[in-house]
């Protein structure tokens, strides 16, 4: 079965059903193998202390983070240039998802920046970036939902969303620029490129876990996208058979 | 060509005849200039080096004000549904109306910038880089903004969302705006070359922003 055939919403939701619980019970499994290796057996940073152990939430979420977006602007071709409904559907269904670990790693960065620089927010070139690819998720929840019908939206945010994604690098290119200029002396730099295994391990297992929760969540949010247009279509076909039969009492120009 | 010409024509006198949109921006920047040393005190060495910072938000913010006015007000009276069937190309009318949004909004703000920038205690030099700076920077923010007005145009409430979607995509050009005017402020900072990045940041935003607002404006109109 070619990966075209998935795209079929009523083979995608027989299959998607069958996924699913296998997806959620691996996701559980390397988060909490990830989880204990983290907490347990990942020593403390010798200057970091046990504030390291943020990074393990922390770097998978900033992943997650652009991969949620990365996910939108795949789709937003899909539905721009196929015009697939279900494209539009993993759009929608990432996007507070992404949302979501975009805020968890702007939460845990300031979390673990306020014991390491002595503020709750630092104006890096980092979590600037990272605050204005959460300002642009918000723009196209925002958008998606002030349309009123989901079909009549898909196109218009899909160029949003493909707009975005261009900028996003411009984005990020810029905001280091400016912070260069201005305030070289604060710029963190973690501690070389290299990470020690004892940390690196226990980071690998949580990023995967984490990427499994951030499939299983999409694909379930996807599945909920796909039955709500259903009972939409249902509310509507009904309303029009209200409409029909108050047609047949004699005002036939209603139907 | 005299199709997008006229339609160039329509837009100015437009802006110029009905409620005053070109003027109205600059009140608004007035407005904004004159607020900030209320919120930062009248220290005049202070508003000298935030001076460049003020401007190029205050000329940002009133860029976006009549954006919402700018498809929405044809669609309601019918011409947006001619242009979209017209046989010239919609990204070239899309084109021709943000130029006019431009002559009508941005470019009066880049005028007007040297003024307030002089009731800033800003250097004689710095006035000059501003003008320039607004000048440049101003077609990239309106060739942005036409994406989000192009996005909002089928929606009731669209201005707000308008404003949301597309001061994130801005940012770049505030970001070597603001390098380019203080560089002429500090000596230590080159000043050609975030001019030369805005100008590139104005262009690459005069090519990826009609393609987008013209396809969102097909898309909203089915």
């Amino acid at each position: 079965m070619g990966l075209m055939d998935l795209a079929n919403p009523t083979r995608f939701m027989a299959v998607s059903q069958r996924i699913l619980p296998w997806m959620w019970g691996l996701a559980v499994a390397f988060l909490a193998a990830g989880l204990y290796m983290s907490f347990f057996l990942a020593p403390q940073d010798y200057q970091q202390g046990n504030t390291v152990r943020i990074m393990f939430i922390h770097v998978p979420a900033a992943w997650l983070a652009m991969m949620g977006y990365s996910i939108i602007a795949l789709s937003s071709i899909g539905t721009l240039v196929w015009r697939h409904p279900l494209a539009d559907v993993s759009a929608r269904a990432a996007a507070p998802i992404g949302a979501a670990f975009t805020f968890i790693a702007l939460v845990t960065g300031s979390l673990w920046g306020k014991p390491m620089w002595g503020a709750w927010w630092v104006w890096d070139a980092r979590l600037t970036s990272v605050l204005v690819l959460f300002l642009m998720y918000l723009g196209l929840i925002a958008l998606w939902r002030a349309f009123d019908d989901p079909a009549r939206g898909a196109r218009i945010v899909a160029v949003l969303a493909l707009v975005g994604a261009i900028n996003l690098p411009i984005i990020k290119f810029s905001v280091e620029w400016w912070n260069t200029l201005h305030q070289p002396a604060s710029v963190f730099r973690m501690g070389g490129p290299t990470i020690h295994p004892a940390l690196l391990w226990p980071l690998m297992v949580m990023a995967f876990g984490a990427t499994l929760l951030f499939l299983a969540i999409h694909l379930a949010a996807m599945r909920n996208e796909v039955l709500r247009r259903r009972v939409r279509a249902m509310q509507i076909t009904a309303a029009r058979g209200v409409a029909t039969a108050g047609a047949e009492d004699g005002e036939p120009e209603l139907a | 060509m005299s199709a997008l010409s006229a339609l160039f024509a329509r837009e100015l006198k437009l802006a110029v005849r009905i409620g005053g949109g070109a003027l109205m921006a600059v009140v608004f920047f007035l407005i904004v200039v004159t607020l900030m040393p209320f919120a930062v005190g009248p220290d005049l060495n202070l508003l000298a080096r935030v001076g460049p910072a003020i401007l190029w938000v205050g000329a940002l913010l009133a860029n976006l004000l009549a954006l919402d006015r700018l498809f929405q007000a044809d669609q309601e009276d019918g011409s947006l549904d001619l242009m979209v069937m017209a046989p010239v190309p919609l990204e070239l009318i899309v084109t021709v109306k943000a130029l006019a949004y431009w002559v009508t909004t941005g470019l009066p703000l880049a005028i007007a910038a040297p003024l307030f920038g002089m009731m800033l205690n800003m250097p004689s030099e710095a006035l000059g880089a501003v003008c320039l700076t607004l000048a440049a920077g101003t077609p990239g923010l309106t060739f942005i903004g036409i994406i989000g007005a192009a996005l909002t145009v089928a929606l009731r409430r669209g201005g707000l969302l308008l404003a949301i979607l597309v001061i994130p995509l801005m940012v770049p050009v505030l970001i070597f705006g603001i390098l380019a005017t203080s560089a002429a402020v500090v000596v230590t900072s080159p000043f050609i070359q975030p001019f030369l990045i805005l100008v590139a940041l104005s262009l690459g935003a005069m090519v990826l922003g009609p393609i987008a607002a013209a396809a969102a404006l097909r898309f909203g109109l089915e």
